[in-house]
């Protein structure tokens, strides 16, 4: 069944050409990074994360999305998804790959991250997300495996998998849930610190993920024979739209309780990010990009004739994906630290160095998602040319 | 029972309400003793504070020593650019160290007015809450807030936690930011750090295990004029220096609502 990775059309090859190549790019990055020490990126003492742990939030919530399939498929025995699930699972896997690789470039002594398991402090949401984090990917690659592994021999998956299944299912709220609780519980950052920002990234990771596996999935029907199925994709379609939803509403809520309380605290953050604050406002073009691609795909997906067409349908999930990833993976983690809690006000921009490192991690993702659905796919055609 | 202060009551009550309150070890960082007051005061067997006096810090040559006397004791490196400027004790406006203390009618020269701030050792440290490594911790015998820079992974989890902005990370090598002397020898045998760490102050525990007041302290009291702007202590010692002035005169801490309960405290 691997063998398949090794074989395949020149368009195959080219792709892996590509991720190797900005694979490359980013190691050299990151060697640069490792030598020189975190002074090559945009963080500063006011603003110490950055992209690599907004990219690790975002990823976290495409991972967990695997459930919106999962779910449906063995809990309802919803039919349609039967060819989606693999995807899902080969998506979850790869993202949870990615965002183990994002919180690695970020330390700063990533030789000692074997410390974390060494001695670990049952009091850190840092130690509980890996633990979290490393049980999804283990439970992923049981569960993707061996009822692949059946399906491929068309027979029934053994019956010790159905609990592994089961477990799985809250298991990705919780990866998701812990993220949030990383930052939820610091009495030091305000706009963090509220309870609704675990049930937001969930909210808001229902509608990302799934539309990034709309993609995959109309990108394996344009170019293999295989495909996951008209109707997979449309009820995805619908799942995208109550999540998107009700994270709008989430950060409606949100908005409401900072700016009608009117606490300077909680409104300093809000301020920064969509007008400025004390003449810093790196981020305002990127919120207001967010905030308008929110509303239009929202409205697109609202509607059920734009909602329904396959050609529309992609567009639309690319500027969700977008939308999401501006709120997250840049938004988010930056404006906690603004302003500082001296009150002082840093803006952060990436550097170059950062961003070829997060496009190596991001590469490293894709490959290893190209390869799994290589082989899903080879499996699947092979089958249907029996 | 009346006669005892309620700070003393409530080191004596702590430990039991604690055991009473909270199940499990993981549980007692998030647990209160009660409504009011520093969580888990009681947990160390004493606790090393101290009080600054803004108004005789009010002297620039005051908090010059001071500060000077830290990066000589701590091989501190000398940063400028505040992207990666490292700080144990430095000066900040007393309305960012107040934030809670400031209103409108205010005058500039109140709200701009200079004070000291340093790590404040907190009863209930956010910091080593949060670090996945135990790498921070509180350390029982004294209450330091401890630094081990040899088992930090550099993630600066504590310093999303730390609300005070007391924590620095080092961002590239700091030696070749540290002073020498003319043969090219470190000031003070205090370790030098390596990038990839985060460093603060640690209340001179080098010192302090050989008997000597912090180098703050000890630099303050030797300057005229400045004797008694920084004042070192056991809170547990009902007759200690700290105590006295805590007992006798008005005191803030940093941000009480958050209920770390810094050690560090303030005349204002």
């Amino acid at each position: 069944m691997l063998e398949a990775a090794f074989r395949g059309g020149k368009r195959y090859w080219i792709l892996l050409g590509v991720w190797v190549v900005l694979i490359l790019v980013g190691l050299f990055a990151w060697g640069r990074q490792f030598t020189e020490g975190l002074t090559v990126t945009g963080m500063s003492q006011d603003v110490t994360w950055g992209i690599y742990i907004a990219q690790f939030t975002f990823l976290v919530g495409v991972a967990a999305s695997a459930v919106m399939v999962v779910l449906p498929y063995y809990l309802h025995d919803y039919k349609a998804f039967g060819r989606m699930v693999i995807l899902g699972e080969g998506l979850a896997v790869s993202a949870v790959i990615m965002c183990m690789l994002f919180i690695f470039v970020d330390m700063g002594q990533p030789t000692r991250v074997t410390n974390v398991l060494l001695h670990p402090s049952l009091s850190s949401m840092m130690f509980w997300d890996s633990v979290a984090l490393g049980g999804y990917l283990v439970l992923n690659l049981i569960i993707g495996a061996v009822t692949f592994d059946a399906e491929r021999k068309e027979g029934p998956p053994p019956a010790w998998i159905k609990p592994v299944i089961i477990l799985s299912i809250p298991w990705a709220v919780s990866i998701h849930t812990v993220t949030a609780f990383l930052y939820s519980g610091l009495e030091a950052r305000s706009f963090w610190m509220t309870a609704i920002l675990a049930p937001r990234f969930l909210a808001s990771a229902f509608a990302s993920g799934p539309s990034l596996l709309i993609l995959l999935a109309l990108i394996l029907r344009g170019f293999t024979k295989f495909d996951p199925g008209k109707e997979a994709i449309q009820k995805l379609a619908v799942i995208v739209t109550y999540a998107l939803t009700v994270n709008v509403f989430f950060v409606g809520v949100e908005v409401f309780t900072a700016l009608y309380s009117d606490m300077p605290h909680h409104v300093h953050a809000f301020q920064y990010l969509f007008v400025g604050l004390h003449g810093h406002d790196a981020l305002v073009p990127w919120m207001w990009t967010g905030a308008t691609l929110t509303v239009i795909c929202l409205t697109l997906l609202l509607t059920p004739k734009v909602r329904n067409n396959l050609k529309l349908l992609g567009p639309i999930c690319a500027g969700v994906i977008a939308a999401i990833w501006i709120e997250k993976g840049v938004g988010m983690v930056v404006a906690g630290f603004v302003p500082n809690p001296l009150g002082r006000v840093t803006d952060y921009s990436p550097t170059g160095v950062e961003v070829a490192v997060t496009v190596g991690v991001y590469a490293i993702g894709f490959m290893m998602l190209t390869l799994i659905y290589k082989i899903v796919v080879n499996v699947r055609e092979r089958m249907l040319a029996a | 029972m009346e006669k005892k202060s309620r700070r003393t009551f409530l080191k004596e009550t702590a430990g039991a309400a604690l055991g009473l309150s909270c199940g499990g070890s993981i549980l007692t960082a998030a647990c209160t003793t009660s409504g009011e007051g520093s969580h888990g005061e009681g947990s160390v067997e004493s606790q090393w504070a101290m009080v600054i006096d803004t108004e005789k810090a009010r002297n620039p040559a005051v908090r010059e020593a001071c500060m000077e006397a830290c990066v000589r004791e701590h091989n501190v490196p000398r940063i400028d650019d505040p992207a990666e400027k490292i700080d144990w004790i430095w000066e900040e406006e007393y309305q960012h160290v107040f934030p809670d203390q400031v209103h409108d009618h205010l005058p500039d020269s109140v709200k701009e007015a200079p004070v000291l701030v340093l790590c404040n050792h907190c009863t209930n440290p956010p910091c080593v809450r949060v670090c996945p490594t135990q790498a921070t911790w509180k350390r029982e015998e004294d209450g330091i807030v401890m630094m081990d820079m040899h088992r930090c992974i550099g993630c600066r989890y504590c310093m999303a936690a730390c609300p005070y902005g007391s924590r620095s990370f080092n961002w590239r090598d700091p030696r070749q930011f540290v002073d020498t002397d003319a043969q090219g020898n470190f000031h003070s045998e205090y370790p030098t750090r390596t990038r990839g760490v985060v460093e603060k102050c640690n209340f001179c525990a080098e010192r302090l295990r050989d008997g000597l007041a912090p180098a703050c302290v000890e630099a303050v009291n030797q300057l005229p004029g400045g004797e008694g702007a920084l004042t070192f202590g056991d809170l547990s010692d009902p007759a200690s220096e700290v105590n006295r002035i805590l007992s006798s005169q008005r005191t803030i801490t940093r941000r009480v609502a958050l209920g770390t309960g810094p050690n560090v405290f303030y005349i204002v």
